[in-house]
This record gives structure tokens, C-alpha cells and sequence, in this order.
């Protein structure tokens, strides 16, 4: 098995394929639905043994760094504009480079507007693993 | 109270509520709850039998289970029946739940979960920790697994070359979490050995036993990879190796090679040498165009052309390496390593980075870094 990061973003990654609404815009039934999907996929995934774990983040985040010896951390942020916003994610444990690529395919298919699939991208990136016993 | 002992008695235990008419994913789970009884009772008050303790727990639990589901149903009239004696010895049943945990119908993950917990006895949790994912995924891939095999008779024929692939896996999994998988590999695999009659089991067992006990000088205390060259070998592990060699000598005595067996010997023969410059890679080489031969496994060839180049030089392992697909795992490192030998260090440098950027485990990322940036240190002068 192998665990395979699914990550969603908010900006980033090629151009959506399909244009839909920011989902505050989306009928209350539409949002419904959508939620509902995600967690129905979240429960058949550990239904069938290859669910990890998945977390959405608040969009706004700030910049940390050390700050030098004996000084508070330095912060900055955050940024409206940043290239690249990620939303959130889901981490799968399954047996294959492609099943990662097929749930990755259904997760993307969640209902949008009109219950139409909002077809985002997702971004599949392997965990790098702990080092097997025998290597030689 | 060391766990082990009465681990040892679960599958056999499993066994006789199977061969007594019991369904498999019930009288595993039945076992589970008489292993907790146990584990809470026995310190105090240990029994005489202990596995006819547990055989009888895990029985009563199994016909609680049954009557609940099949309340004053006509089925309740028969189970509730003083069971018929099981067979006197077990060891026969106890390979055929072997059998039925890696049957060929089960993904690898699900055998080597459903093993871990119908014959290793290890919980639930315990299992979800050593392959970091959360318990309910977990209990859900082993009870999937059991749904998987429920149509298998018990007695089926099974294949001892995919129970050795399982408890391989298992072994090459590390540890990771409370439950130390290598060792229970070893656990398990010196089980199997000891109810069967087959040099590629023992191969097996040899093979571990010989990586075993390089463990300690495998890693830094701060986890970092110590490959084989460097190792402080006073820290090997003599008892270890002295057993897997002989385990392996009487195997090989045979004459019935088998892919085991050869990884084995090669594991030996690095166990042999005290220094590293001691190892005898041209017979390392031999080995691995036997295992080659049993294989045909391309990795096999690439761990091939680092051997001929100890053997013969850089060049000849260059050579060697033009025979393996530069898509196996591993390719570029290998092609780093042989680079620096043959003293083209620029490229070995960059070629190290390549290696660490395709490296899919964290601790070899790390180590191939740490190889081109020593490179590019040396180049800086």
C-alpha cells in the first residue's frame, strides 16, 4: 500500500475546465448536496480499507519565520493574491499508483450548480515511505 | 506478562473452532475476545491448558455470537451440542489459516493485515499504528479481507510460495508504531518453518534472521541510513547471523534453489565479511546471476551491477548497469555510485541529486543528499 496525498487548491494548478460560481453564490441545497458527497466519499473510502484522513483549511494564513535569538517570530501576510492557495486535502492508503489517480478522478466529480461535477483539479502526490528492511 | 506465548496459540486456537463447524470471521473474532478474557485473568490466575482454556472461552464466545444472531432458531439446537473433539494436533490446521489469510484472492495489504491479526493475534489498533492509517480503516480492510475468503474452504490446498510473499512483506515493512513487525515476521515465519518441510521456508527465515541482525548498525540513533560499507560491523548481531547461516546451510545442503534461499546467501556472505573489503563479491555476483535466473527481476540486475563493480571495477559495473532499464527504482543512485567509482565526480554529483529527488523513502532522500553534497564539497576544492 501507499499513501498518496490528494490536494485540493483553492488557486494554482492548470485552468478549471469547467467556470462555476464561488460556492457562497450556489443554492443552499446545492451546498447540501456537495458536502454530502464529500463525506459519503470520506465513509466508502474507509469502507473499503483506504481512508487516512482529510482536513479543509481556512483560506487566510500568515507568513512565519524565526525571528532571531531572543526575539518574537517575524510575521507577515496575509496575502490576498498568493499564486497558489490550497484548500485542503485528503490522504488515501491504497495499492496502486492508478487507484490513487481513480479516486482522485471521483473526488473531483463532487456536485456543483445544477448538481453538475465541479471537475477541479486535484493534485496527487505521493508520501515518501519509511526504508524497507532488505535493500541490498 | 510477555504477550508472546500466548499469541503463539491463536491461530491453532482459530483452527479447531473452524474445523468444528464455526465460520471463519466469527471464530476469529471469537478468539480476539477469549485472548482479551485471557489477557485480563490470566496474570492472576493462569491455567493449566492454556490453549484448551482458550479453545473453550473462544467457544462459548462463538455460540453467544451464533444464538444471538439465531435466536431460537433450529440451528441453536445443533451448535449448542457438546462440540466433538478436535483433532489432538493442530500444526495441520494452523498452516491451512495461513493458507486461507494470504489466499490468492486478497490484495497484499488485506493479507498481510488479515494475517497479522487471525494468526499473528496482534489487535486491531496495533495493526493500524504499524501501517499509520486509522483503526476504522483498518478493522474495515480486515473485515473486508475476511469477506474475501469466506467462500474458501478451510481445507483447501493452499501455496506456501504466497504465504512467504505476505510474511516477506511484512519483514521489509520495518517498525513503525508499539508492535516491532520484523520480529514478529520472524515470529510468524519460524512458526510456518516449524510445521513444514521446504527449503525455500527456511530460505526465508535465513534472509531475515541475517538482516536482522544488522539492524542496529543499519541507522544512526537520529534515524539516519548507514548503508552496508559503512556499518560499525562489531555491532552485528553473531548470534543472528551464526543461525540464518546454518539455517541456510541446511537448505542449501538440498539442492532445491529457490529465490529465498539466493537472496540468503547473499545476505550471508556480506554477514561474513569482518571488514567491508573482506566481502567476497565475486561470489555475491554468482548469486545474483542465480537469482536472476529465478527471478528475472529487474531489480535483481541493478543490485547485480553494484556487486560486479565491486567485483571488477567501475567500467564492468557500468557495463553491467547498461543491461537494466533506467526506469527501476533505484537506477540513478546506482548510476551515481558506479560514476564516483569510476572517478567522473561531477557527474556522480548530479547524479545523486537526480537519485534523491526520485527517492521514495525519506530516510534514502536524505542519505543520497548528504552523498552530493559530500561530491560537490570535494569539486569545491
Amino acid at each position: 500500500m501507499a499513501k498518496y496525498l490528494l490536494l485540493k487548491h483553492y488557486r494554482g494548478g492548470p485552468a478549471p475546465v469547467v467556470d462555476i460560481d464561488p460556492m457562497d453564490r450556489w443554492a443552499p441545497t446545492e451546498i447540501d448536496a456537495h458536502v454530502q458527497y464529500m463525506r459519503d466519499f470520506a465513509a466508502r473510502l474507509e469502507g473499503t480499507g483506504e481512508y487516512v484522513d482529510d482536513q479543509a483549511l481556512s483560506p487566510e494564513g500568515t507568513f512565519v519565520r524565526y525571528g532571531g535569538e531572543g526575539r518574537p517570530p517575524v510575521t507577515d501576510g496575509p496575502f490576498a493574491e498568493t499564486k497558489d492557495l490550497i484548500a485542503g486535502w485528503m490522504v488515501i492508503d491504497v495499492e496502486t499508483y492508478e487507484r490513487a489517480v481513480e479516486l482522485a478522478g471521483e473526488l473531483s466529480a463532487a456536485p456543483g450548480p445544477d448538481g453538475k461535477p465541479i471537475c477541479e483539479w486535484l493534485e496527487v502526490r505521493p508520501f515518501l515511505t519509511a526504508a524497507p528492511t532488505v535493500a541490498e | 506478562m510477555n504477550g508472546t506465548p500466548l499469541r503463539e496459540l491463536i491461530p491453532a486456537v482459530t483452527a479447531v473452532l473452524v474445523r468444528r463447524g464455526a465460520d471463519f470471521a466469527t471464530a476469529e473474532d471469537a478468539v480476539q475476545e477469549a485472548l482479551i478474557r485471557a489477557l485480563a485473568t490470566w496474570p492472576e490466575n493462569p491455567p493449566a491448558d492454556p490453549k484448551g482454556w482458550l479453545t473453550t472461552v473462544a467457544w462459548r464466545k462463538f455460540l453467544d455470537t451464533t444464538r444471538t444472531e439465531n435466536s431460537r432458531h433450529a440451528r441453536e439446537a445443533r451448535v449448542e451440542a457438546e462440540p466433538p473433539p478436535g483433532p489432538a494436533e493442530d500444526t495441520d490446521d494452523t498452516l491451512h489459516l495461513y493458507f486461507l489469510c494470504t489466499h490468492p484472492s486478497l490484495t497484499p495489504a488485506s493479507a498481510v493485515a488479515l494475517t497479522l491479526r487471525a494468526v499473528g493475534g496482534l489487535t486491531t489498533r496495533q495493526i493500524a499504528e504499524a501501517y499509520l492509517v486509522p483503526e476504522a480503516t483498518m478493522a474495515q480492510r480486515i473485515s473486508r479481507a475476511k469477506r474475501t475468503v469466506s467462500g474458501v474452504r478451510f481445507d483447501e490446498p493452499g501455496d506456501l510460495a504466497t504465504v512467504l510473499r505476505v510474511l516477506y512483506l511484512v519483514f521489509n515493512e520495518g517498525y513503525s508504531g508499539e508492535v516491532d513487525l520484523a520480529e514478529e515476521a520472524i515470529r510468524l515465519t519460524r512458526q510456518v518453518t516449524s510445521m513444514t518441510d521446504d527449503e525455500e521456508v527456511s530460505g526465508l527465515l535465513a534472509l531475515m534472521l541475517l538482516h536482522h541482525a544488522r539492524r542496529a548498525a543499519r541507522t544512526t540513533p537520529d534515524g539516519a541510513l548507514v548503508p552496508l560499507a559503512e556499518q560499525d560491523r562489531s555491532r552485528w548481531d553473531t548470534g543472528l547471523i551464526a543461525e540464518g547461516v546454518a539455517i541456510l546451510q541446511a537448505a542449501l545442503a538440498r539442492d532445491r534453489l529457490g529465490e529465498y534461499q539466493a537472496q540468503a546467501a547473499i545476505a550471508a556472505l556480506h554477514a561474513d565479511a569482518r571488514k567491508v573489503d573482506e566481502t567476497d563479491w565475486v561470489q555475491i555476483v554468482e548469486w545474483y546471476d542465480e537469482l536472476d535466473r529465478l527471478t528475472n527481476n529487474p531489480v535483481v540486475r541493478l543490485n547485480r551491477a553494484v556487486a560486479v563493480g565491486e567485483a571488477d571495477g567501475a567500467q564492468a559495473g557500468l557495463a553491467a548497469l547498461e543491461l537494466v532499464d533506467p526506469v527501476v527504482p533505484r537506477y540513478t543512485a546506482v548510476a551515481a555510485y558506479l560514476r564516483e567509482r569510476a572517478g567522473d565526480l561531477a557527474l556522480a554529483a548530479r547524479l545523486y541529486g537526480d537519485a534523491a529527488h526520485a527517492a521514495t523513502n525519506l530516510a534514502e532522500r536524505d542519505h543520497l543528499t548528504r552523498q552530493a553534497a559530500r561530491l560537490h564539497d570535494v569539486l569545491r576544492g
